[in-house]
């Protein structure tokens, strides 16, 4: 009981602002707000640059988590430090740090401009690299657990019997993880949808090109509250389908 | 209680007559009517634009009534007129734009009508030097240049369209940005080579980009509109706040600004 009534004031303090969402939805027109042109093409560009995001973040985060869980180097506790730095980093500082690097005037930018002209800002690359910036922690945290928790026996006993380090990884390694992987990838792209404050600091607005699903919803709060609300509500279905069935993979049932 | 606060107030709504009758610019030397109610605490809710200008007139304002505290918040003011009406307690609200004072008014959370205080001007924000040489709206898309406006839900972006209608200018730019000062900080950090902002951004912004005036503001001048809220808890001070911002005194400051006169 003195656990019980905790967790319930917990629960209810998450889910009420759920409900108040859910109350105040212009339930009568809501057919038509959700057909609206510019919700889909929002909408459409938050699953492409989300899936695009978590791509790029499994291609990169799934070496540097076994970089991580299976590599003993110097320095190894700084590199995780570092890897979880966009978890706490308000993400509008992420995306001025982003322009400060890939900016037209940036570290990198400056270069790819002046050698490709390419400049990254404003485009939808831009869009995905934010997202794949504040999300990849997610999906380092979550392999490099699954690693830590599987036996390195299976790893061991392939070595033994000649495969080498590509080999392991490729055969034993990833199979052996695979629902860590996939629980990781799909919380990354839980947050890449989300992703916000780096993307419009970064990649700027403009419909069907850097205009995704937050980004719609805080314009759509200066002027219209209601069209605000239609637009966290598909969010929200979004996010509880894909978060329900990563809970189930989480839990192992 | 309520009926010596009422009593307190309509004297001091008489006093404030009398003196505006005498002049508004007389404020500080002619305070004697007024001296014992204009105190106390003052919340004065503004749009992001006037933060400097009012953060110096509400200096001024404590200087000219000793007793007075001005606290001053300073957001978007579609975000400023939500929060007056979800029942965010405050004395003042001054509007960037006269639709977010319309919604506050609509709502019944005005005490009297809204006067307009200030106008602000669109100009051409430029890196410093003006490299690409734009000397108006047509250079933009002549030059082929980056430009960032605001997005048309905020008022910066409204008035943009009206310009840009106005000069027969059919730009896209690369992004609508969210307020005023971020499609300013875009042209600071060099990523846009121009953006439609205020006069009074450029101003507070004068060593790293430069204002291009363009005829076509003309069409497009923004009204900045203040009231004295209706919950207010300090209504002679609020009252004699409003009053101290369309005095010559007030005035000067937002001149100072980059702002016009109403």
């Amino acid at each position: 009981m003195a656990l019980l009534l905790p967790a319930a004031l917990g629960l209810l303090f998450l889910v009420l602002p759920l409900v108040g969402l859910l109350a105040r939805a212009p339930w009568s027109t809501l057919p038509q707000r959700l057909t609206e042109p510019a919700v889909l093409t929002a909408l459409r560009l938050s699953m492409q640059t989300a899936t695009l995001a978590t791509l790029l973040c499994l291609a990169l985060g799934v070496p540097l988590a076994w970089l991580l869980a299976r590599v003993r180097f110097p320095g190894r506790r700084v590199v995780r430090a570092l890897v979880t730095v966009p978890l706490v980093l308000p993400p509008v500082v992420g995306g001025v740090a982003l322009l400060l690097v890939f900016g037209r005037r940036g570290l990198v930018g400056s270069w790819l401009d002046a050698t490709f002209g390419i400049t990254l800002p404003f485009t939808t690359t831009a869009v995905v690299l934010a997202e794949a910036f504040v999300a990849m922690p997610f999906l380092i945290i979550a392999v490099e657990g699954a690693l830590r928790g599987a036996d390195t026996r299976y790893e061991e006993a392939a070595a033994t019997l000649g495969a080498g380090r590509w080999t392991t990884f490729t055969h034993v390694t990833l199979p052996l993880v695979a629902p860590g992987v996939a629980a990781g990838a799909v919380l990354c792209w839980a947050r890449a949808l989300g992703e916000f404050g780096a993307t419009i600091t970064f990649a700027g607005n403009y419909p069907g090109r850097t205009q995704t699903m937050p980004v719609a919803v805080y314009l759509a709060l200066e002027t219209d509250l209601e069209a605000a609300i239609v637009l966290s509500l598909i969010l929200l279905t979004v996010s509880v389908v894909i978060l329900a069935s990563l809970r189930d993979r989480w839990t192992g049932r | 209680m309520s009926g010596v606060r009422l009593r307190t107030a309509l004297a001091a709504v008489t006093a404030l007559a009398v003196l505006g009758l005498s002049g508004c610019g007389d404020d500080s030397t002619g305070r004697p009517a007024a001296a014992g109610r204009i105190d106390g605490q003052l919340t004065v809710l503004a749009a992001a634009s006037l933060t400097e200008s009012f953060t110096r007139i509400g200096q001024d304002f404590e200087t000219a009534h000793p007793g007075v505290r001005v606290i001053l918040t300073f957001a978007g003011s579609s975000a400023l007129a939500n929060q007056i009406n979800e029942g965010a307690p405050a004395d003042v609200f001054a509007s960037a734009a006269p639709a977010n004072m319309a919604a506050v008014i609509e709502a019944g959370n005005g005490d009297g009508d809204p006067v307009t205080f200030a106008r602000n001007q669109l100009v051409i924000a430029v890196p410093e030097g003006n490299p690409d040489a734009v000397t108006g709206l047509h250079d933009l898309t002549r030059l082929g240049a980056k430009v960032a406006l605001c997005a048309e839900q905020v008022p910066c972006g409204a008035v943009a369209c009206r310009a840009l209608d106005a000069a027969g200018v059919a730009l896209t730019p690369v992004t609508l940005e969210r307020d005023v000062k971020a499609a300013l900080a875009k042209v600071r950090l060099g990523e846009v080579d121009a953006a439609l902002v205020y006069r009074t951004d450029v101003r507070a912004a004068a060593e790293d980009v430069d204002g291009i005036e363009f005829p076509e503001s003309a069409e497009a001048i923004n009204e900045y509109p203040i009231v004295v809220l209706k919950d207010t808890a300090n209504r002679p001070t609020a009252r004699a706040f409003v009053e101290y911002v369309r005095s010559d005194a007030g005035r000067g400051v937002l001149t100072a600004a980059g702002f016009q006169a109403p």
